[in-house]
This record gives structure tokens, C-alpha cells and sequence, in this order.
């Protein structure tokens, strides 16, 4: 500041007037920084606080992972934070070094899983495709155990199906993986109930374990009864009962499917456990047949052709399937030529269908006993055609009564099951029967009982002719001897038309037995009326 | 050997009214005779001032960086941006001078603003006689930088005006800006509150009389 030469004196200038200082103590500036540190302490507590714990995931890849960015979410909420990766020391495995959020730090427990979620198709569904925009992020499923844990090894798929889905996980054994897959449909009644969770080779390769889950409440219809089979895309079969196709949903068709069903009475058994093991059967056909238990080998030999019987043609007990046919042989025996079907017989088949005991329990008998008993009154095998069109056979269990007496040799191995004639052979029988039928019809005897008639009236004509010829010739003179000849002629007829006269007693027998040939054929065209297909098939016995 | 000074003549000026008047004697307050204002030779409790404002802005420019400025919500999903990771996002991206203008204005002035004030007052209080012109140099170019440092909060709060497509993306200020806004605003009044004629006083440049009452 320089003195300028021109400006006043400072003894001219004005006098500061003066007030008593005010005596401050520490200045209100010091509030701020207070203020500050106190937001700093409190933000500094907040971030301590709410850090949650730190834990590991292994995973094999770390592929579209970001440490800083890649969030972990439960149920679409964010719920921890991927913080850095690095490798295991083995360079076989990737850890992921994530943090928790606070709240979801007793998320952490035994049996927590986690996966990371890309886009993918499962099932029927495209799942992740959120992921394709906001890049990949790991699920993950809170288990429900209460024990904590900080190390996790990854899954490398998506679970299906999360911990709080309610319902009960099933293991379906199989021999062979068919076609389904990860997030496959499982139906009951053509219903989704449920998914396949995962597959893997049994430890020791003998075959496929298939966990699936099935949704509660439907849960609750599995039981110790129920059978599991493949409803894998379009079944189409030819057999004895014509062409069947079988589908359980289009869905099914394109990514397979497993279907349930329960035998007999659902009410009657408890529901399964969970983690109950079933098997998983080829086809609804095979799963839904009985639990073949005991299954009796037997023979099975023909005289006929049995050209349309087939390896695994059924055998049949008026509708039940019994058992299978396993091979075919021909045997020379006694100088013939028998063709042998060997079958397996299931015998329980028949018993478990029946409410209560079978019969043959409460008798008391065993299987070969009560076979004995059933062969006694009359029941025989017998070849069937199965089907017009396809001209399959099968093998027919049933009571003929009047079969000639068999047994059954239980010493013979396997044991010879008896046998009757096939249906077919069985309509030439019929009409055998009724060829000799008609012929002993006593056609003759009836020819010559009516000739022996015709030839007294024709007697009775020629005296009535010679009658009239005397008429003429011996005219009204001899009237009166003419009329006493007549008498004589009416005695005569009167004599041959009596109750006693053999015209008569013939002429009605010839009656009687055409009378009953008619009814005899009146009684076939009936029956073939009303069966035609006998005429193929044959009669059936009579029950 | 002094230079003449207001306070080396017993002079001091009404800030309000611009009268020049004689000091009153002793420790009294001063009262312009013309106005009735409060007449201080050098800003009241300066020194206590600045301190009490830098160590605020201390405090505060932890979580300022910690703490995100901005939320950004967008299809590709959320993400929080720290001040420094905006520097580090637009240097990886490229556009390195943006980067290095975003680090100069919100990282380094405030930084370097509250060490310079830091080492200013410090000075002052240790009545340091060196360089007394090199100090007021500094603090004038403090005076200058010190509104760039607004930079980011500027920023933010565009984007945050103009990114609003709803679902498809949208910006919204964290409260990590707060914080930042309160570190720039803390330390310009700190600047403001520092009297670098104190400078002078401590180097002895100014005459006799104790520069430093009030
Ligand atoms: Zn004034």
C-alpha cells in the first residue's frame, strides 16, 4: 500500500468507534467438522455392519464371471457380489471369492447350491435369456439345513427344481438312459406334475439313475404301487390287438417325458418316501403289468402250423395276459412232426387281481397243485388266432369241458402243458360232427317206408280203377252186385286207413324223423346266424 | 526495514462503506463511525475457520470416493459408480483426455486444495518467514481451481436429468455425490476463510503492531 502524497493526514481521519469485545469461547465453526466426523464414524459403522460374510465357490470355469460385477441372486434378487477369482493351486479349478449381503449371510448353510446361470433350454422352457443382455450371473438355491458353511463347489448345470419347491424327489432305475433329458415333463394322467432333476451311470455302470421331483400335492399319488415308464415321443406298435399309438403330450414328443401311474387302488397303500427308489419301466405296457414274481416255464406242443405265433406272443387266460411265449421248436415225437412253444407263465397274474386270498391259497395248494387241479377240469392250451387282419397268434388257457384226461408230467423239464386242437381244426370238427349227425339221419329206412305207402295206395288205385272199370263194363243189372263190390272196397280202405294199418304207422315215422332232421339243421343255420365267425373260429365250449 | 501497511499505520477500512478510519486502541471492537458494520483488519478467527473447514473436508472425502456417485439402470442391470471407477471406466473406454480431466477436477484439486490450505495454515500458525509472495501465489490459484472441482457433481446431475428412459435405462445420483458435493463446497469455504494477508503478518513484512488480533 503506498502513501499517497495528496490523501489526508490520519490525524484528519475518522475515529473508529469501539464497542466491548464479545468474549467468544471455542467458535460454532468447530460444529462442523463435529458434524462431519460424526457422518463419517456413522457411515464408516453402516459399511462395517452391513458387510456380510465372505465366501468361496468353486467352479470349473470362470467363464463370463467378472470379479466387482457378477452378482449372486436368489430368486432374481441380488443377494451377494462376485469380489475377485483366481485359481486353485492345481490350476484344475476356478475359486470364486465372493461376499454376501448382510441380511443373506444365514444363506450360507450345508446344503446351499450355486450354478451360474447362462441361457440354456430346459425341458420345454428357454430359461436365462435375461442373461444374454446383462451378461451371466450365479444362482442360487438357500438349502434348508441350519449348519453354516463358507466353501461351496459349484454345480455345472441349473437345478431344476430349488429347495423350496414343495414336493418329494423319486430315483428311477433303468437300464438305459431313453430319450429324456434335463428338465423333462413327468406326467400322471397326461398331467405335468413334475420334472427330471438329473441323470448319472450307477456307480458300478450297471445301468441309469434318473432323480426326478415330483410337485406336491401331486406327490401324494405315488406310492409303493405306482409304475414309472418312458413316455418318450410317439409309440406305435403292431401286435395281437391291432396298431396302437401312444403319446403322452406333443410336449413329450419333442423333449421326452417320464409318465406315472398307480396299479389297483391308490387309496389302499401309503405315499412313498421321499427318495423312494422305483424302476423305470420301457413302456406304459410293461410298467402297468404285474410284478412277475414267480414265472413258470412251460411247453406248449402243437400238432397245426403255428405260423403267426411270435417270440413274446401273449398267453391268455380269457383276457388276462398270463405269460409270453419265449421260443418255438419243432420236435419229432412218435413218428410226427409237434410244433413246442415254449412260454413263461406268470401265475400270480391271475391271483393278485382278485380282492383277498386267491383260491388257490385258501385251499392250501401249491402252483403245481392248483394247475393240477385246473388241468383236471379240463383246461387245456390252445392256439388262437389274435387277430383277422395281422393273423397273429396267441396261446389260449381255457376250460374245455369234455377234453380228454391229461397231466400235467412235473418232472419233465420244462413241464408239458396239455394241449387241444386250435380253433381253426376246431370248425372242421364241428362240421364233421354235423355231417355225421345228418348221416345218421335213416334217410334210406325213410325212402322205403314211404315207397312201401306209395305202393299199397297205389294198390288201392288199381282196384278203384278196376272198380270203376266194372261199373262200366257190368252196368245197371248188375247195380246191386256193383255196390256190394263197393262195400267190399270201402272195407278194404277202411282196413288199410285204421290205426293199425301199416301205411299209416309208416307214413308217420318218415314224418317224425324228417321233422327232426329239419330241427337239427334249423338249430345249426341259427347258431351260424348268429355266429358267422364260427364258421372260422370255431364253438366255443360250452362254460 | 517494513513496508507500509494499513495495520502498520493504525488504519483500518469499513468493508461495507469503504471509510478509512483510525484504529481504536487496545483489544476493543471496532465500529464504523459512517455505517455501524463490524471492522476487522484481517477476516475474524481465520485460522480456526480454515482448520475446522479442511478437516471436515477430510473427513468427508473418504466416503466421497468410497461411496458411489451414481446408480445406472439400464437392461444390461445395475451398476454403481464410484468416482474413481468413472475415471477408470472412461480411461478403458478410450476417451483417456475426458479421463484425465475427470481425475484432475474431482480427485486431484479437492486433494490437492485441502494439502495446499493444509500447508498454507500451517505455515501461518508457524509464522513462517519463507517466501511469503510464493505462498499467496498458491493461494490464488487455489481461489481459481476450486470452482472446477464442481465438475462431477455437473455431471451427475445431467445425467441424471437426461437419462430417464424408465425401463431402458436411467441414472440416478447415489449418495456418494452428496458427500463429494459437501467436500467442494467445505473446502471453498475453508479457501475463503483463510486470509492470506496473514501470510505477510507471519513473515514479518508488516510492521510492529500484532498482525494477528482480530
Ligand atoms: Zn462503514
Amino acid at each position: 500500500m503506498a502513501e499517497t502524497p495528496d490523501g489526508p493526514e490520519p490525524g484528519e481521519l475518522p475515529q473508529a468507534r469501539v464497542v466491548e469485545k464479545r468474549r467468544g469461547g471455542l467458535p460454532l465453526v468447530w460444529i462442523v467438522p463435529l458434524v462431519a466426523l460424526l457422518i463419517g464414524a456413522w457411515l464408516a459403522w453402516r459399511s462395517i455392519s452391513e458387510t456380510g460374510p465372505a465366501f468361496v465357490i468353486t467352479f470349473k470355469t470362470a467363464e463370463g464371471i467378472e470379479a466387482g460385477k457378477t452378482k449372486i441372486k436368489y430368486k432374481s434378487v441380488d443377494v451377494g457380489l462376485v469380489e475377485s477369482i483366481e485359481l486353485s493351486r492345481d490350476r484344475s479349478k476356478v475359486l470364486i471369492h465372493a461376499r454376501m449381503e448382510k441380511y443373506a449371510a444365514d444363506y450360507l448353510v450345508e446344503d446351499s447350491r450355486f450354478w451360474v446361470v447362462r441361457p440354456r433350454i430346459i425341458g420345454a422352457s428357454i430359461q436365462g435369456l435375461d442373461t444374454l443382455l446383462s451378461g451371466s450371473f450365479i444362482g442360487m438355491d438357500v438349502g434348508s439345513s441350519k449348519t453354516e458353511r463358507r466353501d461351496f463347489s459349484g454345480l455345472a448345470e441349473q437345478p431344476v427344481v430349488t429347495a423350496d419347491d414343495p414336493g418329494r424327489h423319486f430315483i428311477l432305475k433303468s437300464d438305459a438312459l431313453g430319450s429324456i433329458g434335463l428338465g423333462s415333463p413327468v406326467y400322471f394322467r397326461r398331467f405335468p406334475v413334475g420334472e427330471v432333476e438329473s441323470y448319472q451311470l450307477d456307480k458300478d455302470g450297471q445301468g441309469v439313475m434318473t432323480r426326478v421331483f415330483i410337485k406336491a400335492p401331486y406327490d401324494q399319488y405315488v406310492n409303493a404301487e405306482t409304475r414309472f415308464w418312458e413316455a418318450s415321443g410317439i409309440d406305435l406298435k403292431l401286435n395281437a390287438s391291432g396298431v396302437s399309438l401312444d403319446t403322452e403330450s406333443l410336449a413329450s414328443i419333442l423333449v421326452g417325458g417320464i409318465a406315472f401311474q398307480t396299479r389297483g387302488d391308490a387309496k389302499l397303500a401309503n405315499p412313498a418316501a421321499e427318495n423312494a427308489e422305483f424302476r423305470l419301466f420301457k413302456n406304459r405296457e410293461t410298467a402297468l403289468s404285474y410284478e412277475d414274481v414267480v414265472a413258470m416255464p412251460f411247453a406248449f406242443s402243437f400238432k397245426e402250423s403255428l405260423r403267426g405265433l411270435s417270440i413274446g406272443a401273449p398267453v391268455d387266460f380269457r383276457g388276462i395276459v398270463v405269460g409270453e411265449v419265449t421260443d418255438i421248436q419243432p420236435q419229432f415225437a412218435n413218428d410226427a412232426i409237434y410244433m413246442v412253444a415254449f412260454a413263461k407263465v406268470y401265475p400270480d397274474r391271475t391271483a393278485t387281481r382278485q380282492v383277498g386270498e386267491s383260491a388257490r391259497l385258501k385251499h392250501g395248494w401249491t402252483r403245481e397243485q392248483a394247475f393240477d387241479e385246473l388241468v383236471k377240469i379240463g383246461m387245456r392250451a390252445q392256439v388262437r388266432t389274435g387277430n383277422l387282419l395281422t393273423g397273429q397268434l396267441y396261446i389260449a388257457l381255457d376250460v374245455f369241458k369234455g377234453a380228454k384226461p391229461a397231466k400235467i408230467d412235473w418232472d419233465e423239464k420244462p413241464p408239458r402243458f396239455p394241449t387241444i386242437q386250435g380253433s381253426l381244426t376246431g370248425v372242421e370238427e364241428n362240421i364233421a360232427t354235423i355231417t355225421k349227425k345228418l348221416a345218421a339221419v335213416p334217410f334210406e329206412e325213410i325212402g322205403e317206408d314211404l315207397r312201401r305207402s306209395l305202393g299199397e295206395l297205389e294198390q288201392t288205385l288199381k282196384s278203384m280203377d278196376r272198380l270203376v272199370k266194372n261199373l262200366d263194363q257190368e252196368t245197371r243189372p248188375e247195380v246191386s252186385e256193383t255196390l256190394a263190390d263197393l262195400r267190399k272196397s270201402l272195407d278194404s280202405v277202411e282196413r288199410t286207413l285204421s290205426q293199425e294199418a301199416p301205411l299209416q304207422q309208416d307214413l308217420r315215422g318218415a314224418l317224425r324223423e324228417i321233422s327232426r332232421a329239419a330241427a337239427s339243421m334249423r338249430t345249426l343255420t341259427d347258431y351260424l346266424e348268429q355266429h358267422p365267425e364260427s364258421l372260422i373260429r370255431g364253438k366255443p365250449e360250452e362254460k | 526495514m517494513s513496508a507500509p501497511t494499513a495495520v502498520g499505520r493504525g488504519l483500518l477500512a469499513c468493508s461495507v462503506c469503504e471509510l478509512v478510519m483510525r484504529a481504536p486502541s487496545g483489544a476493543t471492537q471496532a465500529i464504523c463511525p459512517r455505517c455501524g458494520a463490524r471492522i476487522h483488519s484481517r477476516k475474524p478467527h481465520s485460522l480456526a475457520r480454515t482448520w475446522a473447514l479442511l478437516i471436515s473436508a477430510a473427513v468427508l472425502y473418504l466416503p466421497a470416493n468410497i461411496e458411489p456417485v451414481m446408480i445406472t439402470t439400464s437392461i444390461f442391470g445395475a451398476q454403481r459408480d464410484t468416482i474413481l471407477s468413472g475415471v477408470a471406466y472412461l480411461w478403458t473406454s478410450g476417451s483417456w483426455p475426458l479421463a484425465v480431466l475427470v481425475f484432475f477436477a474431482s480427485i486431484s484439486v479437492p486433494l490437492l486444495k485441502l494439502l495446499a490450505l493444509a500447508f498454507l495454515a500451517t505455515s501461518v500458525q508457524r509464522r513462517s518467514t519463507r517466501r511469503p509472495l510464493a505462498r499467496t501465489r498458491l493461494y490464488r490459484i487455489l481461489e481459481f481451481i476450486g470452482r472446477w472441482s464442481m465438475l462431477d457433481v455437473f455431471v451427475v446431475m445431467v445425467l441424471v436429468a437426461l437419462v430417464n428412459l424408465q425401463a431402458l435405462a436411467n441414472v440416478q445420483a447415489a449418495r456418494g455425490v452428496l458427500w463429494f458435493g459437501c467436500v467442494v463446497v467445505l473446502t471453498m469455504l475453508a479457501s475463503m476463510s483463510f486470509d492470506p494477508r496473514l501470510i505477510w503478518d507471519a513473515a514479518g513484512e508488516n510492521d510492529g503492531r500484532d498482525a494477528r488480533r482480530t
